[in-house]
């Protein structure tokens, strides 16, 4: 695991995310109300679908295939689903967004 | 923060349902005791008829177990009865001595049995019913003992006769009016009813007077003395002659009641702000209502206010008298009674068992009344309520919601009625592939009331929602009449506002509102950005109502619609170029091919809508893909927008032998026209150039077939999930004119219809008559909505073009990481710019 520095702030669009490539799969980088950032894997535990392309709403994404709601703090599905996406440490620095992969 | 004490006398449904509520808002603001007279947790009061007649068990209707109470953390006194309230000190003391203080006190504590002020009425043998030990005490007494009266003819009386019949019992019922249930029947019907009891062996005295209940020789009831004399064997009374609000407590600690607790909007008791009421006991606005439904209404509001939200209101219910006497169904809704001004549509078969009478007014469904054959109750009653004018179904009403629709070009897929019928293995939800034993364990394990929480925890019928008809009915038969269907247009857009979606419109409208977080504010959201049902309507509202002002969200549109293509299930992206009214050249043919090869598209298909489909495109390639189909002279397709999709033609009388009409011509121009219109729910058009209607106008949401002095337009037309064929609309002369009226449909149902509603379902709701009256016979106000529509559509960009300048373009690529030859990570990964 190593801090990356991955891009401005500003270059995730606000309520939205961007996708990192990486060699387990695709991290989804979102960037929630209030500027704060999350970090869970592109795939949905219900059948995988890229949470990256979702709508995000408060703290949560809801999936765009079948429309499950995840928590972004914790990866977990909204009640009654149930399933848990994996997550990664992610912060800001001095405006810019740092992910630990 | 120290928490506060949450005190709660009464542990019924309604009550319990606003802890619920009040948990899920704010689940650590309270510490909660509970006071419950009972020694049980809550359970479905409605199911005691079943368990009486021996169909259910007590544990099946238990909603909340004591387990439920301590894994809340609240504190049950259960079989303790609040007697006294100090609200000076704040403090409610039990039977027992228990004490509890409070911060907030909620009086949930229900209804009690009005018994009749008649001598022998504290016999050993005469109870109530009402809960758990009265309907034990009436299995028991079934078990050793042989005549039952039960006093009052209404639905409660009515159930326990039958379950105390079920369990052997001879039942006379004694019943002050001239027939039964005389408040939710009328005469013809409750004779029908009688008869069906009497043949189940229930003997009736009607308009008969209890005058005394007379013991026998153990001391135990013995028998009935009416008014003139009849004596009437009877080893159980049951009185069932009406409920009271339970105010005793209230008033003893000088709360204002006046048959119930008085409680404002808030349900906040006027006398004291700290006490609130929910509920049976409640008079709210002069109302004591004893159905589930509006209770569960007001747990939802008590529950707001507890939280410390303060900002829902309960302003009262529509409520019918939905009824099922166990054995016989029996429904009634509205004004059944009829007279002047009414008109009757009455079927009547006495040896069959089934009676119906529709009460009309105004060309309006005012009531109606049914016994025997209740399948079409939810359908009348839904009339009832939306006021909807039924001149066009009157001659077909009487035979019910199937028969009445497949007269009007209704497949009628809802398949109502049967759903009780069903085998546990039946298939409900095809498309989530989910049967009926599934819905009706959900409904039981988790205390399911509404289609909302049955489609959360099932999804069934929260695809497609043909199937709704039958889960309701489901629902129905599971939960009882504590079951009632919500009017679907009156719902709230979602968990994040009170408000529906016409309030919603109406508001972006008046008040000018131009962005999400301006119609946030204005209408008082309850969640800081709203959700991922709530967000993609307001920004179709904003940018329909303020063309070229309000400020169009991408993050707040569904994936498709943000990256102008269609998602698939892996993940990659299908891209389909526009060709207009379905011509192309071979210049874009090799375009098209030349772009499948450099991007190594999996799939290439010709659709339905006249156009090629390029299927398994990365998000990464899609900006360079579309430049190259741009380069090419073509633009976006908008295959998967809410949005005008396609105008599909057939060759017309350019080249066919048959055709009248130029149709390729006019569906090229059509498709010009609305080229970039965003609409509630996606748009497709036909244009055939003769009634041979090759192009499929009859199943669109404009279809215009030519003939040989014109067009005739047809609107609200379907191809999906349940084929509904186009209306006429009119007849029109030129090319301009079908511009003109197909484009002012369309403007007006972008401006009426509610989000994700098609054509079809707009003019369901607001009736093909509205909308001719609006666009065919109103000149200027044609021309108006027409104009509006090309304001709206004004230099409509090409969403492909866009997308490949910066910043946007930025969004579809990949953030790399820096890997070093051993695929471990190192230095920093490069930023990515436009």
């Amino acid at each position: 695991m190593a801090w990356q520095k991955l891009c401005p702030l500003e270059e995730i669009p606000a309520l939205g995310a961007r996708v990192v490539a990486h060699v387990e799969g695709d991290i989804a980088v979102f960037r929630a109300a209030g500027d704060a950032v999350f970090a869970l894997i592109d795939a949905c535990p219900h059948k995988g679908g890229p949470l990256s392309q979702g709508i995000v709403h408060g703290h949560k994404v809801t999936c765009p295939l079948h429309g499950w709601n995840i928590e972004l703090d914790s990866g977990r599905a909204c009640a009654p689903d149930e399933g848990c996406a994996r997550r990664y440490p992610v912060r800001i620095e001095e405006g810019e967004v740092w992910l630990d992969v | 923060m120290q928490k506060q004490k949450l005190v709660m006398v009464g542990n019924g449904m309604a009550g319990v349902k606003t802890l619920e509520e009040l948990l899920k808002h704010a689940p650590d603001r309270y510490d909660i005791t509970v006071f419950g007279a009972e020694p049980h947790g809550n359970y479905n009061r409605i199911l005691l008829s079943p368990v009486l007649a021996g169909e259910m068990t007590l544990p099946d209707i238990m909603l909340n177990d004591l387990d439920w109470y301590r894994d809340n953390g609240i504190t049950l006194h259960a079989g303790r009865k609040v007697v006294e309230i100090n609200r000076a000190r704040r403090i409610v003391r039990a039977d027992d001595g228990t004490e509890a203080h409070y911060d907030r006190l909620l009086l949930a504590t229900g209804s009690v049995p009005f018994i009749l002020p008649v001598p022998g009425k504290d016999l050993p043998g005469v109870i109530a019913y009402r809960d758990i030990a009265d309907t034990e005490a009436m299995i028991d007494a079934a078990r050793n003992h042989r005549h039952a009266v039960v006093i009052g003819a209404g639905l409660l009386g009515l159930e326990a006769a039958n379950g105390l019949v079920l369990r052997g019992m001879e039942v006379s019922v004694i019943h002050l009016g001239g027939w039964i249930m005389e408040r939710q029947l009328d005469k013809l019907a409750a004779d029908l009813l009688q008869a069906s009891l009497e043949a189940k062996g229930m003997k009736f005295h009607l308009s008969a007077q209890t005058a005394e209940l007379v013991a026998g020789e153990s001391g135990r009831v013995g028998a009935v003395r009416l008014k003139d004399g009849t004596l009437i064997a009877a080893d159980l009374v049951v009185m069932a002659a009406g409920i009271r609000p339970s105010t005793a407590l209230a008033e003893s600690t000088k709360l204002h009641c006046e048959r119930g607790i008085v409680v404002s909007d808030t349900l906040q008791t006027i006398t004291d702000p700290r006490i609130y009421a929910v509920g049976e006991c409640a008079n709210h606005r002069g109302i004591a209502y004893g159905l589930v439904a509006p209770l569960f209404d007001q747990a939802k509001v008590c529950a707001n206010h507890l939280a410390g939200f303060g900002i829902g209101r309960y302003q009262g219910s529509v409520t019918s008298t939905k009824l099922k006497v166990t054995g016989v169904d029996v429904f009634s809704a509205g004004d059944f009674q009829g007279g002047e001004g009414c008109d009757e549509i009455v079927l009547h078969d006495r040896a069959g068992g089934v009676y119906k009478k529709l009460v009309l007014k105004d060309d309006k469904l005012a009531g109606a009344v049914m016994v025997g054959d209740t399948a079409d109750g939810a359908w009348y009653f839904q009339l009832v309520r939306e006021g909807k004018v039924v001149t066009e179904l009157r001659d077909h009403l009487m035979f019910g919601q199937s028969f009445a629709q497949s007269q009007l070009g209704d497949a009628g897929h809802q398949g109502q009625s049967q759903a009780a019928l069903l085998p546990d293995t039946a298939e409900i939800c095809g498309c989530n592939g989910v049967c009926k034993g599934t819905i009706v364990k959900a409904i039981q394990e988790h205390g399911l009331f509404s289609l909302d929480e049955v489609r959360k925890h099932t999804k069934a019928s929260s695809s497609c929602g043909s199937c709704t008809g039958l889960v309701e009915q489901i629902l129905a038969s599971t939960v009882g009449g504590a079951y009632q269907a919500v009017d679907k247009h009156a719902k709230a857009v979602c968990g994040c506002t009170e408000h529906n979606h016409g309030e919603v419109r109406a508001a972006i409208r008046e008040q000018k509102l131009l962005t999400i977080p301006a119609v946030m504010k204005a209408l008082e959201w309850k969640t800081p950005n709203g959700c991922a049902t709530c967000r993609p309507a307001l920004n179709y509202y904003l940018i329909s109502t303020w063309p070229h002002e309000a400020e169009d969200d991408p993050q707040s549109r569904f994936i498709n619609e943000r990256a102008h293509a269609n998602i698939q299930k892996d993940g990659t992206y299908s891209v389909v170029p526009r060709m207009w009214g379905g011509l192309t050249t071979p210049d874009e043919l090799r375009a098209i091919a030349a772009a499948a090869e450099k991007y190594k598209v999996p799939t290439v298909k010709v659709t339905g809508g006249q156009r090629i489909d390029l299927l398994g495109v990365k998000k990464a390639d899609l900006p360079a893909i579309w430049a190259d189909l741009n380069a090419a002279g073509m633009v976006s397709g908008h295959a998967y927008g809410k949005s005008l999709r396609t105008v599909k033609t057939c060759v017309g009388m350019e080249h066919c032998r048959f055709g009248t009409q130029l149709a390729m011509d006019l569906g090229v121009k059509l498709e010009k026209m609305l080229f970039g219109m965003w609409s509630p729910h996606k748009v497709k058009l036909a244009v055939s150039g003769c009634p041979r209607n090759c192009a499929e106008s009859g199943i669109k949401d404009v279809g215009i077939i030519g003939v040989d002095s014109g067009y005739e337009l047809y609107v609200a037309g379907n191809g999906g999930i349940k084929t509904e064929v186009a209306q006429f609309f009119c007849k029109v002369g030129s090319d301009e004119e079908v511009m003109e009226y197909s484009g002012a449909f369309l403007q007006l149902y972008r401006e009426e219809a509610y989000y994700l509603e098609r054509t079809v379902h707009y003019i369901e709701r607001v009736g093909l008559e509205h909308a001719k009256k609006l666009v065919v016979e109103d000149a200027a106000n044609r021309k108006a909505l027409y104009e509006r529509l090309l304001f709206a559509l004004r230099d409509a960009p090409d969403p492909w073009a866009e997308q490949q300048a910066a910043p946007l373009a930025r969004h579809y690529k990949t953030i790399p990481l820096n890997l070093d030859d051993k695929g471990g990570l190192h230095g920093l990964a490069e930023t990515v710019s436009a």
